[in-house]
């Protein structure tokens, strides 16, 4: 295992440095730089704009220097000292501003998931053993639906229901009362209750998804050879299903997880954003939009490690739960 | 027919049918079985692939899946004829049937309560593929034992030492050790060696074993099977084999039950099937084995045509398509009931009668002389099996 | 965002097609073609077949938008903003008996003093009549045939009819998603043909040749697939120029589109490539002296091209998804562009979708499209496996 664990590593860094490329290229790619677009801004407001000050700036941010010497003094702020750069538009450091919001993402993207599967798993088993039931056709049809709605649909849907019945608009994770007082039970419970609605939507899709490969996947294995021999062992018919073709359903279902994150992620950054919350993605948003690159380049850096991070994480719960994969890759190393 | 007062008797099959519903109708897998299964011996079912005779096996235990159920007659499980008499083991409740009188398993709810305490405890079974039939991802311990725990009332402890047991009983070498692997870990062999010391986990008084040998290789096969018999011997269990392979039937039966599309065409002692086969169908499938110094011939005959499509039962006899010796206007009306041609042999075949009242075509007269095939052209050796 | 996940759902015996059964079919099923027996199996397929009309019924409404459009997406009514929905009435009662009729009736509006804002009531008393292929607004077909003939609309070319409400430049909403149904199904479609190239390409190498080019090959598709792909998309599209016009911002967003969803396509075409490779029929082949290409062209490309349709048809619905989700965020098409992501714009903040909520409607279209192209999708996959 402990092998196993040490050659994923290993694994990883290539794709890190690969996503840390395809951040950069993105800082980069825009035609301009944040000065650019400031001088722009400047002189349609009618200020006159310092030509020693432009150039002030781009000596400061080395912005002309070889790309590869920006790459190489970016990538190497960001592992030596945890440096990701400076926001043009907030004038702090990028990393200041990101790690907050990103605790909050990965709050948001964890309960996700959990609340994904402990919707999913259930009424995965209960529409694949009762198929063609009423109930069967019910959640298929609503998983359905969740599939095809864009997750920001949903979420303007909530907002609006929430503002025609309840009279208020719904944001933020952290009530106004709470915002700046210390972390508290009552700010916890706070944050709960208003993390749910945007898990829920967030969700959708996702748990539409892992319903449809459980159910796939158990209708597969419930008709196994295997389920008919512990069906003859004289097992009661609930044991008979958790323990084998559940068991054996969920081994795909696992490794979902990696593919399931990135949506996760990306969904979450559309649905705080029509709920602006105060995660990532309307600050992304914001700093895409002003060509804010260094910041844009380090939420999708993190956000890719993050995931990357993730997709480990399901691999090794694969192989802790598949004896199988276990075997293969014990022998493979 | 057995009677319910032969003690030898465990299993009786009555008038069995089962049927699998499609979108085309009802489709009549096995349409009217009738067999008995006693102590201490081994009954072979044998028959083309769907005939029906895995169904006939499934239906024993409840265990037809759905869209197939059973739509009629009976599967009496005798009372234990070694037990004392208020013996039932202590796992059977006090709710269990009375020990004295035969439970109708196809009575029974195919998922209650009653059906369940007789799967692995009174019948076993196992099945064709070792590898498809064996949980991959539990462990070869926790499997047996499971199937120990489920019955008896002992500890995780207790159940393995009862398993390590029965895998050296069953010939693994080294059962302290491969109890705690993996079936994917093991050969096919070694699989169905598993299943069968899971089958007898609870000494079952009847075993069930659907084609156990087809999947593997020939040695393999010549081992399971001195295996089976083996135990059957020591253990005086009653065996239901199921197999298409007439070669497996000469090694292991006592009895032997022909099928042809659900229905059993001849039964009766595998002596007396073998070297006086009755029904044209058992002569035909004896004919299409290859023998080693036997007259040398170019082709081996084969049964001319298929297996009709079980939706489109024909009328009468489902044989006489396909038979040499059909008489034309008899064998296409009358569906020949089972004639009973002394020592408990039975026939389905109307040249031994039960068309009486009716007369032949005049032209058939002489088919009850030699109703072999005289050339072979099918295409079909009946042997040939694609399970 | 949905994900397209390689599911095979397995046939219970009832699905199972029956041939047997019935003589006559059984003929036409042994001498019927692979694409015949696929249809044959999809017509089974309610749902499937339902899905495929609306989605036949959409792509018509995509190709004769302008005149399937009761107005122009652009005409504009300032006394109309935000004028809700009308009903159609085909029954008229105000002549005491009951007349046939198709007509919508009239506004009445008053302002609110206080918020500005337009209220509307209906007045009974101003009918205004429909008719089909009436004259209207001018328009040119395709951009080139001059015509001023729509479906149907106000018989009057003055009356203004919104059936479907109005936005706030008072902007028919039917016409606006008429016409966004053009842009967004296409761009689903376009974008699935560069993904398909790209993928039937690399996934076909990295089948066809294995060995290093493979292991690259999928290292690169593990990668794309590892990044969470709206903010990846978000910041390829904010690269997009903001001063391209915009045939040239489409073909860009359409681009990057294809660039992430491409590897779908490929893990298919080299799994079916990997998979078949192995298949008896193919060994069969290749003992038989057949060349290189006859394999692949005549033994392997049939057995997979019904499984490459049907996953095309199941990519269609994601890049229609993720094109509404980047112009919904401002980063993907621009106005005076309609697509449905655009039109989604209008309803980003909760005022406007409170007082107007059929500002909504084009998401509804994303839903209805999604829904069907993936019933389509299904259908064909469950249909075009030969082993059911």
């Amino acid at each position: 295992m402990r092998a196993l664990l040490i050659r994923r590593f290993i694994y990883m860094v290539p794709t890190l440095f690969a996503i840390s490329l395809v951040s950069f290229l993105i800082i980069q790619l825009p035609p301009g730089n944040y000065i650019t677009t400031y001088v722009a801004e400047l002189s349609a407001r009618g200020q006159s704009v310092d030509q020693t000050q432009i150039r002030a700036l781009e000596e400061r941010y080395g912005l002309n220097d070889p790309v590869f010497v920006q790459y190489l003094r970016w990538i190497g702020g960001i592992v030596m000292n945890g440096d990701f750069g400076q926001s043009f538009l907030y004038q702090r450091e990028v990393s200041t501003l990101i790690w907050d919001r990103i605790g909050i993402s990965v709050a948001l993207a964890l309960a996700t998931i959990v609340v994904s599967w402990g919707l999913a798993i259930p009424i995965g088993i209960y529409s694949a053993v009762r198929q063609h039931s009423v109930g069967d056709y019910v959640f298929t049809f609503i998983g359905f639906i969740g599939l095809a709605t864009p997750n920001f649909m949903l979420a303007l849907i909530f907002v609006w229901i929430a503002f025609a019945y309840f009279g208020e608009s719904m944001g933020g994770i952290v009530s106004p009362e709470f915002a700046d007082s210390a972390w508290n039970l009552g700010k916890v419970l706070d944050v709960v209750s208003n993390l749910w609605m945007p898990v829920l939507i967030i969700g959708t899709a996702g748990t539409a998804v892992l319903i449809r490969v459980l159910r796939a996947n158990l209708l597969d294995e419930l008709r196994k050879p295997y389920v008919t021999t512990a069906r003859a062992k004289g097992l009661p018919e609930w044991r008979v299903i958790l323990k084998y073709p559940v068991r054996m359903a969920l081994s795909p279902f696992i490794s979902t997880v990696g593919w399931v994150l990135p949506t996760i992620v990306g969904g979450e950054v559309m649905v705080s954003i029509v709920l602006s919350l105060d995660t990532t993605g309307p600050l992304l948003l914001q700093a895409l939009r002003n060509q804010d690159m260094y910041l844009a380049g380090a939420f999708i850096l993190v956000l890719g490690a993050l995931t990357l991070i993730g997709t480990l994480i399901s691999d090794l719960l694969l192989a802790w739960w598949d004896p199988r994969i276990r075997h293969a890759q014990a022998e493979e190393a | 027919m057995a009677t319910g007062t032969d003690p030898d008797v465990v299993l009786e099959v009555r008038g069995l049918r089962t049927r699998f519903r499609t979108d085309h109708g009802e489709v009549p897998a096995v349409n009217g079985v009738d067999l008995t299964i006693r102590r201490g011996r081994t009954l072979c079912v044998v028959g083309e692939s769907g005939c029906g005779k895995s169904v006939t096996a499934r239906s024993i235990l409840q265990l037809v899946e759905p869209p197939g159920r059973i739509t009629g007659g009976q599967v009496l499980l005798h009372p234990d004829s070694r037990a004392p008499a208020d013996g039932a083991p202590a796992a059977a409740g006090a709710d269990a049937a009375p020990a004295d009188r035969p439970l109708d398993l196809a009575a029974l709810k195919p998922k209650g309560k009653e059906i369940r305490r007789v799967r692995g405890r009174d019948i076993a079974m196992i099945f064709q593929e070792p590898m498809a039939s064996l949980s991959l991802v539990h462990r070869v311990g926790n499997q047996i034992g499971e199937s120990i725990r489920v019955h008896n009332p002992v500890s995780k402890k207790e159940a393995r030492e009862i398993s390590v047991g029965l895998l050296g009983q069953v010939g693994i070498p080294n059962p302290e050790r491969l109890i705690d692997v993996y079936p994917f870990q093991l050969s096919g062999g070694m699989r169905q060696r598993v299943m069968i010391a899971m089958a007898l986990s609870c000494e079952p008084r009847m075993l069930i074993a659907d084609e156990p040998t087809t999947a593997l290789d020939v040695t393999t096969q010549a081992q399971i099977l001195d295996l089976l018999a083996d135990l059957q011997r020591r253990r005086g269990m009653a065996m239901l084999f199921i197999t298409h392979d007439m070669g497996v039937v000469a090694e292991i039966a006592d009895d032997v039950a022909v099928m042809y599309l659900g229905n059993v065409v001849e039964h009766g002692s595998v002596d007396e099937v073998f070297h006086a086969p009755k029904h044209p169908y058992t002569r035909a499938l004896l004919d299409s084995i290859p023998r080693m110094g036997g007259p040398r011939r170019d082709r081996l005959p084969a049964i001319r045509g298929t297996v009709p499509d079980p939706s489109t039962r024909p009328t009468g006899c489902v044989f006489r398509d396909r038979c040499d010796a059909a008489m034309p206007g008899l064998c296409d009306t009358v569906d020949p009931p089972p004639i009973d041609v002394g020592n408990g042999r039975l026939v389905r075949c109307l040249l031994y009668g039960g068309a009486e009242g009716r007369s032949p075509d005049p032209q058939a007269g002489t088919a009850g002389d030699d109703p072999r095939p005289a050339s072979p052209s099918g295409k079909e050796a009946a042997d040939v099996d694609a399970n | 965002m949905g994900l397209n996940l390689p599911l095979k759902r397995r046939p219970g015996p009832a699905d199972e097609p029956g041939g047997a059964a019935d003589p006559a079919t059984a003929d036409a099923i042994a001498a019927a073609s692979q694409w015949r027996l696929i249809w044959l199996r999809f017509r089974r397929h309610k749902l499937a077949m339902g899905s495929l009309a609306v989605v036949c019924v959409m792509a018509l409404i995509g190709l004769f938008c302008e005149f399937v459009a009761p107005t122009t997406p652009g005409e504009y009514s300032a006394e109309h903003t935000h004028a809700p929905p009308q009903a159609l009435h085909f029954v008229d009662t105000s002549g005491g008996g009951l007349d046939l009729g198709f007509y919508v009736y009239g506004y009445d509006s008053t302002r609110d003093q206080e918020t500005l804002a337009r209220e509307y009531t209906v007045d009974e008393s101003e009918k205004v009549e429909l008719g089909f292929f009436v004259e209207g607004t001018p328009y040119e077909m395709w951009g080139v045939i001059p015509a001023d003939t729509h479906l149907f609309g106000p018989e009057n070319p003055e009356d203004r009819m919104y059936l479907l409400g109005a936005d706030r430049n008072g902007r028919d909403m039917l016409s606006r998603i008429v016409y966004g149904t053009r842009v967004s199904l296409s761009i689903g479609l376009v974008g699935v043909a560069l993904a398909f190239v790209l993928g039937v390409v690399l996934g076909g190498a990295s089948g066809y040749f294995g060995g290093r080019v493979d292991t690259a090959i999928q290292r690169v598709i593990e990668f794309t697939m590892s990044i969470p792909t709206i903010p990846l998309w978000m910041g390829l599209s904010a690269a997009v120029p903001r001063e391209w016009g915009p045939l040239t911002t489409y073909f860009a967003i359409t681009v990057i589109l294809s660039l992430i969803g491409w590897t779908d396509l490929a893990r298919v075409v080299r799994g079916r490539f990997l998979s078949l490779r192995e298949e008896d029929f193919v060994l069969a082949a290749r003992l038989d002296g057949c060349s290189r290409s006859r394999i692949i062209g005549r033994h392997m490309l049939p057995s997979f091209t019904s499984h490459i349709v049907a996953s095309l048809t199941l990519a269609i619905p994601l890049m229609i998804l993720a094109e509404s989700a980047l112009s919904f965020l401002g980063l993907g098409l621009q106005p005076p562009v309609v697509s449905w992501g655009v039109l989604m714009q209008e309803a980003q903040n909760i005022h406007s979708i409170a007082g107007a909520p059929w500002t909504l409607l084009p998401g509804v279209a994303v839903t209805v499209a999604v829904l069907a192209l993936n019933f389509v999708g299904d259908g064909i996959r469950d249909s075009a496996d030969p082993y059911q």
